[in-house]
């Protein structure tokens, strides 16, 4: 008997991560919220609503709504762990954080940043706006659209369980072999990098396929590919870079559980294996995974800085073919990444090149930004504020990308503080600014009503200043000769004062965050009514359905002439050109499912099989994957009508009846 | 305004096999186009894997030990003859037998086990009697893995195909079903592709340099 309780508290021992306080509190928070969240929806009796309306929707706007709460809790854990990091770095030789901790906190905000904030977001917002910027009822394929969300989910929910369950992965997000290989780092937490980024990222490549479909495929009646809104494009490019950058990162993902779990030799030391090769597969898909999440924005950013210039965009063939030319160049600069360990000059010499003809398509977008703003009438608004600092911001970033282009020169600044500061200056003033202006830009769409413009410009002032504090001292420390990863630094250096004042900056951007969740509360109570679906006089097709869009999008399918398609139709309109009104008809419409749900936890049980190795867990929840598989391929019922009557009222109940 | 893209796709709709008559069909088998250029990346990427690890044995087997032509053929001719009976199977989908249809893709899935059988018993004749498991080199990690990828995708490919079988049986050929048939085939062809790039990059190049 005492053996077998013995046994058991060595299990929990080794299967709960123990000893640290930090972690204790996060157990008590996450089983209170756990908790909470029970409590609240029993009380309401919200268990059905949720089923019904929430978790088994195929309708892209609540899966958009769904994939962005999703990724701003995850954007609060990934800025937790930084502000960890700042803190531990304010002063020389502090010891917040040991070294193990750090390197773990590290790992994560990195993974988490990229993978289930950056991407979710994007994905959250495109599948709010791509289909109504169309004028389309849904995307192509809705049941996987659904899977796509809840395999993120389940993938980030796998990843963020190794913080109080096992051990957190330390390999950096980047996960280099022989590092992260199963004799330098045993334990779990390096499977959870790898079977929670594989579950996530399985979702992407399905998300990309469907958007490549939707939008060459289900465009409304004229509006051929040249007169697309830009995000659109942009879109549409970001899709074809997913189909043919992920699957790659699926193979190095899988090859490494392979050697980790089964013992191969892929990127091993020992029996022949190539920890250089886990460098290219990583970075082959790396590289354009920044473009991946950054295409997106600068999408977002040409509709906004369209829609507050009152002007049409600036050289549109150009922009797209600029951004034709970054995708394919995403391609041929992976190397860039690992200038240092050792290849040949001349390889070096292509990549180096490679690298920096991306500056010359982004600078043209640049430039064509600047041109939309030039004599048109700029209404600063929240979504414009970000937009505008986008552009010298993220500039500085482009720029100091060029500088590290520069092969010789990256000697002296690979894996600095320079470096850092470059790639939160692309990632940060493009990718975060970017979702943040999206998410007050289309906050109306998605719900109804508007986000407070004052508090939303003070949050805008406060994280935008910060950043500056906290990132362009950066880029001074990384030239004193600081590098990334180090958990702590001796005094004398004169590396202090730029910590401490980094770190001030880190938390202020921490206090715009906060101030832009109030916002949202905020706003959910006392926001704005936007009764008319186009609060901003917007210039394109989403602008012109009800706030939020009826689950059919559109009672009539628009018609599309020209660019700026519905800025052209209420210029019709002034001039009294209407078009005579047609009768409705039933509108055909996916019915929702539990499948996807169900098959992604099925997915998740996999995963956490795979995790600890425990093959009498992973193998039934993989035929779990399978049977859902099967069970969706007999399901022939799977549409329904939506009857006259029933738009009749949707749209009475918007002043829409026509 | 000239005329709406969405009736012109409606007419030249009639007109075209089964599987397309539906904007649904239409639309899949466009997304599954899509599917396979993404499973071209995969599986180039572990050709690329393999053939930057193909020398790096570390004293274990080599290919040229391991590799015999015999088997090798045999698991060849079998994928390849079952690639030409899924093409009859879409030749009678478009004659709309479904007899044929069903039978063809029943010669397709038999071929496919004993594929499957025969690279089973390969693997376990180097992993068991010739002491070259997936963990002995590199090369080996690469070979198991490339072949082993492409062997699930035909387990699956079986699998699925048994599942439009049942679904044929029951409803006939109708649009859905006939896009499901003819999807199922353009995945079968692409694993012969597939094959085919392996019987080059793997045996012949390992038996012969």
């Amino acid at each position: 008997m005492t053996t077998m309780i013995d046994s058991i508290k060595s299990f929990m021992g080794w299967f709960f991560v123990t000893g640290d306080p930090m972690i204790y509190g996060a157990d008590a928070s996450i089983a209170l919220a756990s908790i909470g969240i029970v409590a609240v929806l029993t009380y309401f009796k919200k268990w059905k609503w949720l089923w019904q309306e929430w978790l088994t929707s195929v309708d892209h706007k609540k899966i958009g709504i769904m994939y962005i709460i999703a990724a701003l809790l995850m954007l609060f854990r990934g800025g937790v762990d930084a502000l960890m990091m700042r803190t531990q770095l304010t002063l020389p030789n502090l010891h917040f954080l040991d070294a193990e901790h750090y390197n773990q906190v590290f790992t994560t905000h990195g993974t988490i940043m990229i993978i289930f904030v950056a991407m979710p977001f994007i994905f959250g917002l495109m599948n709010i706006a791509v289909p109504l910027q169309i004028g389309a009822r849904d995307v192509a394929f809705p049941f996987l659209n659904a899977l796509s969300f809840w395999l993120f989910f389940v993938g980030a929910m796998l990843f963020n369980l190794s913080f109080v369950i096992g051990g957190s992965p330390d390999a950096g997000w980047s996960s280099y072999a022989p590092y992260a290989d199963v004799e330098m780092n045993p334990g779990v937490g390096q499977n959870y990098y790898l079977l929670g980024v594989q579950i996530s990222g399985i979702g992407s490549l399905a998300t990309g396929i469907n958007f490549l479909v939707t939008i060459l495929k289900m465009r409304a009646p004229g509006m051929t590919l040249f007169k697309m809104p830009m995000f659109t494009w942009s879109i549409l490019i970001t899709s074809v870079i997913v189909v043919f950058a992920f699957p790659a990162f699926t193979v190095a993902l899988a090859l490494m559980t392979i050697d980790r779990l089964f013992g191969a030799h892929f990127f091993t030391i020992a029996a022949g294996g190539s920890p250089m090769l886990w460098a290219n597969l990583f970075w082959f898909w790396g590289h354009p995974e920044v473009y991946i999440v950054l295409l997106p924005v600068f999408g977002i950013f040409s509709e906004v800085i369209a829609t507050f210039a009152h002007k049409t965009l600036f050289g549109y063939a150009v922009m797209v073919w600029s951004m034709v030319a970054i995708s394919l160049l995403s391609f041929i600069t992976w190397l860039h990444h690992f200038f240092t360990m050792g290849n040949t000059a001349p390889v070096n010499a292509f990549f180096s090149i490679s690298t920096m003809l991306i500056a010359i398509p982004t600078g043209v977008k640049i430039f064509n930004w600047l041109f939309t703003l030039n004599k048109g009438r700029i209404q600063f608004t929240t979504p414009m504020l970000w937009a505008l600092a986008f552009i010298p911001n993220f500039t500085i970033g482009g720029v100091t990308g060029v500088m590290l282009a520069m092969a010789p020169a990256d000697y002296q600044y690979h894996n600095s503080y320079f470096l850092v500061a470059h790639f939160h200056s692309t990632l940060i003033a493009g990718t975060v600014f970017g979702i943040f202006c999206g998410l007050h830009y289309w906050w109306p769409k998605m719900f109804g009503y508007m986000l407070d413009e004052t508090k939303g410009k003070w949050s805008f002032w406060i994280f935008m200043i910060s950043f500056n504090v906290c990132f362009m001292p950066m880029y001074f420390l990384g030239l004193m000769g600081m590098t990334r990863r180090m958990y702590t630094y001796p005094a004398g250096l004169g590396w202090t004062p730029i910590n401490v004042v980094m770190t001030i900056g880190a938390f202020g951007m921490g206090v715009g965050f906060v101030l832009m969740a109030y916002n949202i509360i905020w706003s959910a109570m006392h926001g704005k009514k936007d009764a008319t679906g186009d609060p901003w006089n917007g210039r394109t097709l989403e602008w012109s359905t009800a706030s939020p869009a009826a689950e059919y999008n559109f009672a009539h399918i628009p018609e599309v002439s020209e660019r700026d398609a519905f800025a052209v139709t209420k210029e019709k309109r002034k001039s009294g050109n209407t078009k005579p009104v047609k009768p409705y008809a039933p509108i055909h419409m996916p019915n929702n499912t539990g499948i996807p749900v169900i098959m992604a936890s099925f997915m998740f049980v996999a995963g956490f099989g795979c995790v600890f190795e425990w093959y009498w867990m992973a193998i039934p929840g993989a035929i779990g994957v399978i049977a859902c598989m099967i069970a969706r391929s007999f399901v022939y019922n799977d549409h329904h009508y939506i009857s006259v009557e029933e738009i009749k009222r949707t749209e009475a109940a918007t002043g829409r009846l026509s | 305004m000239t005329e709406s893209t969405l009736s012109l796709h409606e007419k030249d709709r009639s007109k075209m096999p089964l599987e397309y008559t539906t904007e649904e069909g239409d639309l899949r088998i466009v997304g599954f186009w899509i599917f396979l250029a993404a499973e071209l990346v995969l599986f180039g990427t572990l050709f690329g894997t393999y053939l930057v690890l193909q020398s790096h044995t570390a004293g274990g087997p080599t290919a040229k030990d391991l590799f015999e032509i015999g088997p090798v053929m045999a698991e060849t001719i079998v994928l390849l003859v079952s690639s030409f009976t899924c093409g009859l199977s879409t030749i009678e989908l478009r004659r709309h037998n479904k007899k044929g249809l069903i039978g063809w893709l029943i010669v397709t899935i038999l071929l496919g086990l004993v594929f499957v059988g025969l690279e089973v018993n390969e693997f376990y004749t180097y992993a068991v009697h010739e002491g070259a498991p997936i963990s002995r080199s590199a090369f080996l990690s690469g070979f198991f893995v490339l072949l082993g990828t492409h062997g699930c995708h035909v387990s699956l490919g079986i699998i699925w195909i048994i599942g439009i079988l049942l679904q044929l049986g029951k409803r006939g050929i109708t649009p859905v079903t006939a896009r499901k048939a003819f999807m199922a085939g353009l995945y079968w062809h692409f694993l012969d592709v597939v094959w085919i790039f392996i019987f080059t990059a793997v045996y012949l190049t390992g038996l012969v340099i």
